[in-house]
């Protein structure tokens, strides 16, 4: 089915094309214009798999188990919409604010072979195939943040690089681990094994916690989170909205894959873990994130407290859960791009992150207070924008199944996103602007400097007004992930 | 045999991990390359090894009994091509930030703190 590679194939197409390409101005139409392809390619494969089941290609041929099979199921399909809707911002944003250096046009590449590495991690369905995605991945995101070539990124380059590097080679290790054992890499026939096999499979678990450290590496998990803070504020603001939006999604993609569909196993030991772990995610993040005064940084934290709310779906294990935690993958993508963003205008238009040297934009600017507003609200969980339903998805599902703990901390930590929103809300805002900073930069932003967060913010709030349709959508996928059998018999027929 | 190289592979780890820890960024990619080779033998080895039967199958294509698992083979081919390319990349890391700052020393990497 030619429709299940397209989201590999067209990045692949435009990485050439751009490779050749002489102007900036062509590379920035073929951007723009690859995006909304995928946009378009991803909105029909949802729709196809919303209708007729999940899409399923096998790589040259080979039937499964025995070659690469790629299969968009309904969970990837949304992680794919939601995805390309990012991408789709990201690419209008960078035309301006992206620096129009001799680097400009190699961003573009390597803008498009970081999409090829997410949606290939998102669509196949063979582990090995996986970590060579993964591998594309963060090839692409060691070049992109490193772009610039100042102290500061290749620092920042150097601290991102160490700890993903070490995370990779557990990924392949615990990969190599388990086609040791069961002799298949495939998704679908090591779910089929896994299931059928009677007695106790604590054999498995080496590879589940080699699989579970890398994984939690890339999605920034309680204690593997260092190098996330410590990297994400260095590069171009372009680059860490794209990061913040998608590469730790895609770890908590993997890990929801992973341990639904065959991993757990153990379910008491791996659930009590994950849910400590989320617990110690939510809270350790949302502390941090209060004390910090740049911009950026705040944001940083953030990642890692939401990333918490992520994983929690996944302990708390129900079809509800893994619902809200698809529901709240969803929402925190584009919320926090937008956050993200807003940031961006800020600094463009005052030069700065630090919150100390900023104020008085809610007078000078009220349509950026009012574009910072929306998703700042929507991450803190304020009714009737998305992060209030999923948060409300999240906490009934935990405290109908019991585990008050975890919940009650993220009851909390909800309390301490929204005092870090209000911070910077506050600092940047409302607060007259402090008088030895002299506001020198006579920049007015456009309808185009806008155009990329009025997208996302307005996908939140519909999100918020049609929760009940986004719901059924997601408990669709939910059901899917939790029952693996339509999973089983669509790749292996 | 397997027990020998099991040993060896414990070695690469244990001198890879005790290069990550030392200072120097040099050192840091010289652990980096150790790990990487001792997961590639990990992969290897998952299977288990069978001495002197390629995995042919005999001329009328039924297979021989015992071959080696050719699969694992494939893997560590893309595993090791991958770790190349990934380390390419860390020393041209390397150099660059040391062109630009003159240290090696990991210690020193403060600066995006101070923003």
């Amino acid at each position: 089915m030619i429709l299940t590679t397209l989201p590999i194939l067209i990045p692949l197409v435009l990485i050439i094309v751009l490779m050749f390409s002489k102007s900036s101005i062509f590379s920035e139409v073929v951007t723009i214009i690859g995006t909304f392809t995928l946009l378009a390619v991803s909105l029909i494969a949802t729709i196809y798999v919303n209708n007729n089941g999940l899409l399923v290609a096998y790589i040259g041929g080979w039937q499964a188990p025995y070659g690469i099979t790629l299969v968009i199921d309904h969970f990837s399909s949304i992680l794919l919409l939601t995805t390309s809707i990012i991408l789709v911002s990201i690419s209008i944003y960078a035309l301006k604010y992206f620096p129009k250096t001799s680097q400009y046009k190699r961003f573009y590449i390597f803008f498009f072979t970081l999409t090829m590495g997410i949606n290939g991690a998102f669509i196949t369905g063979d582990i090995f195939n996986l970590y060579v995605w993964f591998e594309v991945m963060l090839l692409s995101s060691f070049v992109l943040i490193t772009f610039g070539n100042q102290k500061q990124q290749l620092q920042g380059g150097i601290k991102y690089l160490a700890m993903n590097l070490v995370g990779s080679l557990f990924l392949l290790a615990g990969i190599g681990l388990i086609y040791g054992k069961t002799g298949t890499l495939n998704i679908a026939k090591l779910a089929e094994i896994i299931g059928n096999y009677e007695g106790e499979i604590f054999w498995l678990n080496t590879s589940g916690i080699l699989i579970f450290i890398a994984f939690g590496i890339k999605a920034a998990l309680f204690p593997l989170f260092y190098w996330l803070p410590a990297s994400y504020h260095t590069p171009n603001i372009t680059i860490t909205s794209l990061f913040a939006g998608i590469l730790t999604k895609v770890g908590v993609y993997a890990l929801v894959r992973f341990f639904t569909l065959f991993l757990a196993i153990d379910q008491e030991f791996w659930q009590n873990l994950i849910l400590t772990i989320a617990g110690l995610t939510m809270l350790s993040g949302g502390m941090a994130a209060s004390t910090q005064y740049d911009n950026r940084k705040i944001l940083s934290y953030h990642i890692i407290s939401q990333i918490g709310y992520m994983i929690m779906g996944l302990g708390i294990f129900t079809t509800l859960s893994i619902a809200g935690a698809i529901f709240f993958i969803m929402h925190n993508m584009i919320a926090k791009t937008n956050v993200f963003l807003t940031a961006g205008m800020i600094d463009k238009i005052k030069g700065t992150y630090n919150l100390k040297n900023l104020g008085g934009l809610y007078k000078s600017n009220p349509l950026m207070a009012f574009l910072f507003i929306i998703p700042a609200f929507a991450l803190a969980g304020i009714p009737q924008l998305s992060g209030f339903f999923a948060k409300f998805i999240l906490i009934k599902a935990g405290f109908e199944d019991g585990h008050y703990i975890t919940t009650s901390v993220a009851l909390f930590t909800g309390l301490l996103t929204l005092y870090s929103m209000i911070k910077i809300w506050n600092e940047a805002f409302l607060k007259k602007a402090p008088e030895h900073v002299s506001d020198n930069k006579n920049i007015k932003l456009t309808f185009k400097d806008y155009l990329p967060s009025v997208i996302l913010g307005s996908i939140s709030i519909l999100m918020g007004i049609f929760a009940s349709e986004v719901f059924d959508f997601v408990h669709h996928a939910a059901e899917s992930l939790m029952d693996n059998a339509t999973y089983i018999k669509s790749v292996l027929k | 045999m397997e027990i020998l190289l099991a040993i060896l592979i414990g070695s690469l780890y244990t001198a890879g991990v005790y290069m990550l820890l030392r200072r120097s960024i040099l050192k840091f990619i010289i652990g980096i390359i150790f790990i990487s080779n001792a997961t590639n033998l990990l992969v290897f080895m998952s299977s288990g090894l069978v001495k002197g039967n390629p995995p042919f199958t005999a001329p009328d294509g039924t297979p021989l009994e015992q071959t080696a698992d050719p699969l694992n083979q494939a893997l560590v081919l893309t595993a090791i091509v991958i770790g190349l390319g990934v380390v390419a990349y860390t020393l041209a890391l390397k150099y660059k930030f040391f062109e630009l700052t003159k240290t090696d020393d990991l210690d020193e990497l403060k600066q995006t703190e101070e923003v």
